[in-house]
């Protein structure tokens, strides 16, 4: 055993000598160096489109699409990638959806390699990380091929366009919209959200609270917004909380997916059933129960069906040369009709989608 | 280099009668390539080999330390969360404004640290490595995100950056692959050539013989540990680099890509059998199968199969053939018992 112990001494202090020249190479480096100030930006430039558009171009055939979302079997992917793979059979293009079984930051990136191989004329990628699969998608663009960010956008350099669900503002205000159809324009209510730092859910409260300012809404009263943190429990009790504080709340507003069907649960479970409405921004999966037993008549998210439907028209045209992703420019998209790019290549599907009892059994997920 | 296979025999007699797995694995590896360029025009060109192999970059860096501890009859699970508080801590410092070429030895430095913690906690208090790099694995992916949350942070000086994405000059081969190139071959020297080499071999086969014997065990496991720490945060700064993306959850599971490997490669998880070699054919064969089934649109799912179901066979195999060798052995007189 003493040999042991006798072994055991020497092995710190060669640590001790590693560690030293650690905090000496650290000593030497620490005056002057690359910062972030001094670096100037390692995201690399844009492959900045020169090229113009054609409007008038037709749609090419035989177009060859590849779908990338942030995971295979993500079910709300999984329905908008098979929308744009249908949608490609319009055109007469070939679209296929391939992915990670992860949602990594990484795990896409040789998913993007791949269908650079594989000459693909666009890929259409929901991203994990706005700039892991940059570098990638900046060589596959380099190489001709078009890149549409869907769901999840990239750096703005490294697509052509992003197809954005639905804009910030739009869901603002539309929520507010159809809470006053629901409450008859008057009653006080409360917003649920998720956490106080989320940066969607405070923009899409912000313009709740523009649109309020309107005078159709002078009725109308917002009592409080509590937070449920996106955490079923807290939220369930945060509704709780809210029914109790304000004896004459009239409705709910939940921007969350967490939110909305913790606050209809409570709601249908009590008293408050058909008198409190509940509305919000949820997913059918979800909601359907709550439709059905009539907690929530309406609330709404966008159609996964149209956003794949749209990206795919995007992709094509990008590929036909009838757009190039410059702001102004008039995207054509099959039965959506026309889109307009807007600044930084973002092309907006619309107002969000409401569903209710006569629509929801045509979604899963 | 007469014992270049680097196997401590003395197990069962006779083991040069058998292919070794080593070599049916590198046989595998041309199969596949030869296979692949004959299935897939565009598996064989440079751009997708030179992609492929830049893309097993951190996995084959971190192969080569945890070739040594396995031999050695240790493993550390906690590799992949070293990888990711580096990546955690190159971005929070990178955002805090330090100049790169100081946060690279200050990241380097914590990779030693949760080595020396990992190598510590298994040769003073004895504790086997499974365990003590269970806990770490979690424990330094918690550090990982308290350091960075769930921030990302980008935007890294491009020169370095370029460094992980390009090749050298004039080649289709990648940097890191040029420095695994480096690094494998010291290893393979110390592994297959030298007396620590040697000393592995025999505290993986036996290690209170290996003590009796005058091999500083504790010592050996505990550098060795400290080694794949620092090799975790090295190959955490090029993953950061590489997807130009800082991030708490960097490199989650890729302890378990870098196991396979090994084990794929033919090194005896039980510790005192295995060769260097080996494990750079299994990180080639996963990758370049991994690239050949997705070039093919094999879907996910399947290609998980197949990796699994190669694994299984690349520990099973050696295993059989043992049984068989010892059944024969036992049916010799002359045969002593292992």
């Amino acid at each position: 055993m003493k040999e042991r112990s006798s072994g055991r001494m020497r092995a710190p202090r060669s640590f001790l000598a590693v560690a030293t020249a650690g905090i000496m190479a650290l000593a030497l480096t620490a005056c002057g160096g690359t910062t972030k100030d001094s670096a100037n930006s390692g995201g690399g430039a844009g492959a900045a489109s020169t090229a113009s558009a054609n409007p008038n171009a037709p749609l090419k055939e035989g177009i060859k699409l590849a779908f990338l979302p942030k995971q295979i079997n993500n079910p709300y992917l999984t329905l908008v990638d098979k929308a744009g793979i249908s949608a490609a059979g319009e055109y007469k293009g070939e679209a296929k959806e391939v992915g990670p079984s992860d949602a990594s930051a990484s795990s896409q990136v040789s998913y993007i390699n791949t269908l650079v191989q594989q000459r693909q004329d666009a890929i259409l990628i929901s991203a994990n990380d706005p700039n892991a699969v940059c570098g990638p998608l900046q060589q596959a663009r380099r190489r001709g091929i078009k890149v549409v960010s869907y769901d999840s956008d990239t750096a703005p350099e490294c697509r052509d366009v992003f197809i954005n669900q639905a804009a910030s503002e739009e869901i603002g205000r539309s929520q507010v919209k159809l809470l006053a159809e629901l409450m008859d324009g008057e009653g006080e209510f409360a917003v649920l959200s998720a956490t106080a730092n989320a940066t969607n859910q405070n923009t899409w409260i912000k313009y709740m609270q523009e649109e309020l300012k309107k005078p159709e809404y002078a009725k109308m009263k917002l009592v409080k917004i509590a937070y449920g943190d996106d955490d079923d429990q807290k939220s369930f009790q945060q509704t709780q909380g809210l029914l109790q504080a304000y004896p004459d709340l009239k409705g709910i507003i939940a921007p969350t997916t967490v939110g909305i069907a913790a606050a209809a649960r409570y709601i249908s479970g009590s008293q408050y059933k058909g008198k409190v409405v509940v509305t919000g921004l949820g997913t059918p999966n979800q909601m359907r129960q709550f439709v059905k037993d009539g907690t929530v008549e309406k609330f709404q998210l966008w159609n996964p069906n149209d956003l794949g439907y749209l990206a795919s028209y995007a992709a094509a045209a990008l590929v036909s040369g009838q757009i190039t992703g410059k702001q102004g420019e008039v995207l054509k998209a099959g039965r959506l009709g026309e889109r307009t790019v807007g600044a930084n290549g973002e092309i907006v599907l619309g107002p969000p989608f409401t569903f209710d009892k006569s629509n929801i059994d045509q979604f899963d997920f | 280099m007469a014992e270049a296979t680097g196997t401590v025999r003395g197990k069962g007699a006779g083991a040069g009668r058998f292919v070794r797995w080593d070599v049916v694995v590198t046989a595998l590896l041309v199969a596949v390539f030869f296979g692949g360029v004959g299935i897939s025009p565009d598996f064989g060109n440079t751009d997708n080999l030179s992609f492929a192999l830049g893309d097993l970059g951190e996995i084959a860096l971190i192969a080569l330390p945890m070739t040594l501890l396995v031999v050695c009859g240790q493993v550390d699970l906690s590799v992949a969360s070293v990888l990711g508080l580096a990546s955690a801590l190159t971005g929070w410092l990178w955002n805090a404004g330090w100049a790169f070429e100081t946060i690279v030895p200050v990241v380097l430095v914590v990779g030693v640290v949760c080595g020396l913690v990992n190598g510590l906690l298994v040769t003073r208090l004895g504790l086997p490595s499974l365990a003590v790099t269970i806990g770490t694995l979690s424990l330094y992916r918690g550090l990982a995100y308290v350091v960075l949350g769930t921030e990302a942070v980008s935007q890294f000086p491009a020169q370095y950056a370029e460094l992980t994405t390009t090749n050298v000059p004039g080649t289709p081969i990648p940097y890191q692959v040029a420095l695994f190139v480096l690094l494998a071959v010291v290893t393979a020297l110390v592994l297959h050539a030298t007396g620590v080499g040697r000393a592995l071999f025999a505290i993986g086969a036996q290690e209170d013989a290996a003590f009796h014997a005058g091999i500083r065990v504790k010592r050996i496991k505990l550098v060795l540990f400290v080694v794949s720490g620092l090799v975790a945060a090295f190959a955490g700064i090029v993953y950061t680099l590489r997807y130009g993306s800082a991030r708490a959850d960097n490199g989650v599971g890729l302890e378990l890509a870098v196991i396979a490997a090994v084990l794929l490669g033919g090194v005896d998880f039980d510790g005192g059998k295995g060769t260097l070699g080996g494990v750079i054919s299994g990180v080639l064969l996963i990758g370049l199968l991994r690239n050949l089934l997705m070039l093919n649109d094999v879907a996910t799912e399947i290609q998980s199969i197949v990796t699994g179901l190669l694994l299984i066979v690349s520990v099973l195999t050696p295993r059989l053939a043992g049984v068989v060798r010892e059944r024969r052995a036992r049916r010799r007189p002359a045969a002593a018992p292992a």
